[in-house]
């Protein structure tokens, strides 16, 4: 095989190949727990530590972020030699959550000098969780309708209201939060606010999914105590802030680790194949299941060509594509597709609750069947999305 | 809504006013809760308003009213996920009273009728609906094979048995070993094992298909319940959820939903009564009236139960909420007894397309 005429990032792949060699344990290769975002953390190795340790030490869980705050300091195209080069090696990358996806990128962008030296290290290191305070009760789809309160008092904020579906909210150190620090105006009047999730008057209670998974909490405050410097931007500019943060976390709930996972997954194909058996000429057997899985697999190969897509005419700088904003709804459609055809070909057997007449994978198809119908919930509802679709990509009018 | 009689009028108010006053959706909760499959309340109370006994012939105690009457029971159970095992016990009852053993009718149908003996079907032997792929065998009178997900098995005192050439009652003792199965409905579910256990024939293959048929008609009065119930309530949340100012209700994507719902459960209404109908009829195409009914409610409440999380939004992704509880047993209820898929199968096969 001919080596690539000339790979520009060369040199750079080079380190990146030998710094891999040097840091990640090989005992670690393809271990990457990909529901411990769910979960909750588990415990860690030593491997584990030592991994986390030297890529947080490099910067490099964080590749594109300011090496000034403990990112890597790397342009996107090294990032993505970086990717390829740890796929190539098994590696995986340990530094995640919120704080990488949704706050550390928004916090860049909106965060004061001070706060950034403060909090982005941290996250860029691994050894601050962030969880996220936005929904509430009575305000889920209607975000703006929050009531939660920050009373100004002088060199601080009394913050008093409850917070909803706050993930990992029962690990989490630290909470960015959308307050209201205005009664009088709707959108103006709410504020972005970093309180400390072990501050006095902060509660947390787990909440027990259909799934049977806790990765959500509600969260109280009571008189909690939050210092004047953990405004991030201006009184009032909160839902200007959010949102952005909303971006990347659409972005990373659509484009990003959930999709890579479901497109590279064992295809249900194959697990329709398995337990539903083939005829004589290698089809399913099942023929009315095998249209549908045949249906849900064109799916996923269409999903494929617009994710690329969409990332090239990004890249080509026109800018964002329109093809972005059916990113989450695809592939919501596409996660709970496949989750029902797999229970389907599963037949009672991928309607265990526990207990040894059940496999691992088919107990974990399940929950995960369960655990999926929040996709086209959360981040957005499907709903939502559609909403964005008609009103900012086709011009149409709002609800009257 | 099929044409009914006084009798069954007053049957399915009887059955709505007890389903509602006694046994609330927050009562199989507390069931779940506590690891109990059966509810025995559920069944003492069918013993005791007769419910037991609506397909038991009169001089064994029933009052032989028939699968349109148990349907409107099953509906009604259905609605509030009442974990009572009259679904499987009903269908057992007729294998033995139009069975060809006389001995059996009378042993065991008064016990049947006043709500004594929990009966089971033990018909499958693998995770899906397969009649033709049965290993079970009897020789000289004792009955072999495993059964698998057998709905009751728990609680059941008797078994109604399909083996190679027919169908067979054993019942529990000698022979009959089960293993509970935790399934995500939290119902009674068990695998049995028959070794050499004695066993009383009830009648051949034929037997066995319309034994299916009835249960796999009453599973689907049952299924018409839950979307009915699944579907009010998401109704009501929608007109009482207030967001951006007004309430759900208000918004017409939402309302042209309810109304595609809705929809879809008047013709699984229609397909259910039809399916019950044939059967009381004793009609040569039961078999196809049985699945459409499964082949639509199957649909229809894998539609309304995912719409009911949905527009509940977060608050019905909660265990705390109940809409998930019918989406587990929607789905076991779709996988028991052919799923779609498979009636849609045997529609096209029995009408040559």
């Amino acid at each position: 095989m001919a080596e690539p005429a000339a790979d520009p990032h060369a040199a750079f792949r080079a380190d990146a190949r030998a710094w891999l060699s040097e840091h990640f344990p090989p005992a670690l290769r393809g271990k990457d727990n990909a529901l411990s975002a769910i979960e909750g953390p588990t415990d860690e190795s030593e491997d584990e530590r030592r991994w986390r340790g030297a890529i947080g030490d490099k910067g490099w869980g964080v590749p594109t972020w300011p090496a000034a705050y403990g990112g890597g300091g790397l342009s996107r195209a090294e990032a993505r030699v970086l990717g390829e080069e740890m796929a190539r090696a098994g590696a995986w990358n340990p530094i995640g959550g919120m704080g990488v996806m949704m706050f550390g990128p928004t916090l860049l962008e909106y965060g004061s000098e001070a706060q950034k030296r403060e909090h982005i290290p941290a996250i860029a290191r691994g050894e601050v969780r962030w969880c996220q305070g936005y929904s509430e009760p009575g305000a889920g789809s209607d975000l703006a309708s929050l009531q939660c309160f920050a009373e100004d008092r002088g060199d601080h904020y009394l913050v008093n209201g409850q917070k909803t579906w706050t993930s990992g909210g029962q690990w989490a150190d630290k909470c960015f939060a959308l307050v209201r620090t205005d009664r009088t105006r709707k959108h103006e009047g709410i504020s972005f606010l970093l309180i400390d999730m072990d501050a006095a008057g902060v509660e947390v209670k787990p909440i027990r999914l259909i799934s049977g998974q806790s990765p959500f909490c509600e969260t109280f405050f009571t008189d909690v105590t939050v210092p004047k410097a953990n405004l991030v931007g201006r009184e009032g500019e909160g839902w200007t802030i959010g949102k952005r943060l909303l971006q990347h976390e659409r972005s990373s709930l659509s484009g990003g680790g959930s999709t890579g996972r479901l497109l590279g997954g064992k295809p249900v194909s194959a697990i329709a194949k398995h337990y539903r058996g083939t005829d004589a000429d290698g089809r399913l057997g099942d023929g009315d299941l095998r249209a549908r899985v045949i249906r849900h697999e064109m799916d996923v190969r269409a999903f494929a060509l617009t994710l690329r897509r969409a990332a090239l005419e990004a890249k080509t700088n026109q800018g964002p594509s329109a093809a972005t904003s059916i990113m989450k709804n695809v592939g919501a459609r596409i996660t709970q597709d496949r989750a029902e055809l797999a229970i389907e070909a599963m037949g009672m057997q991928g309607l265990g609750w526990e207990g040894e007449g059940f496999s691992a994978e088919e107990l974990t198809q399940t929950r995960s069947w369960l655990w999926g119908k929040a996709v086209s919930i959360y981040g957005g509802s499907t709903e939502i999305q559609n909403n964005v679709v008609a009103k900012r990509i086709l011009g149409m009018l709002d609800h009257q | 809504m099929a044409v009914l009689n006084d009798e069954q009028v007053m049957l399915r108010d009887m059955a709505r006013e007890w389903v509602d006053n006694e046994a609330p959706v927050a009562a199989f909760r507390r069931l779940r809760d506590t690891g109990e499959a059966v509810d025995r309340a559920a069944w003492d109370a069918a013993g005791q308003m007769g419910w037991a006994g609506i397909v038991v012939p009169e001089e064994h105690g029933g009052s032989a009213f028939g699968y349109l009457s148990l349907g409107l029971v099953a509906e009604q159970l259905g609605r509030n996920l009442v974990a009572s095992p009259l679904a499987a016990t009903a269908p057992a009852a007729t294998a033995i009273a139009v069975g060809i053993d006389e001995p059996a009718r009378a042993e065991w149908l008064p016990r049947i009728a006043v709500g004594e003996a929990v009966a089971a079907l033990a018909i499958d032997e693998g995770a899906h609906h397969d009649p033709a792929a049965i290993a079970t065998e009897v020789v000289d009178g004792r009955l072999t094979g495993t059964k698998c997900f057998v709905a009751e098995g728990d609680a059941a005192a008797l078994f109604v048995v399909a083996a190679r050439d027919g169908l067979y009652l054993v019942a529990d003792g000698e022979g009959v070993t089960r293993t509970p199965r935790a399934m995500a409905d939290a119902r009674s579910h068990a695998d049995v094992r028959f070794e050499k256990a004695p066993a009383t024939r009830l009648g051949g293959l034929e037997l066995t298909a319309a034994t299916v048929d009835r249960a796999a008609a009453i599973a689907s009065a049952e299924m018409l319940g839950m979307a009915e119930a699944a579907f009010a309530r998401t109704n009501d949340y929608l007109k009482t959820r207030v967001q951006f100012g007004q309430p759900l209700a208000s918004f017409q994507a939402l309302q042209h939903r309810m109304a595609r719902m809705f929809t879809e459960l008047e013709l699984m209404r229609s397909a259910v009564e039809a399916a019950l109908e044939a059967i009381d009829a004793g009609r040569s195409d039961t078999d196809q009236a049985v699945s459409l009914a499964k082949a639509l409610g199957s649909d229809t409440l894998k539609l309304v139960s995912r719409e009911m999380i949905q527009l509940h939004g977060g608050i019905g992704m909660t265990d705390e909420h109940d809409a998930g509880l019918y989406l587990k047993r929607a789905a076991v209820l779709e996988a028991m007894w052919g799923n779609a898929a498979w009636h849609r199968d045997r529609f096209g096969r029995l009408n040559g397309y």
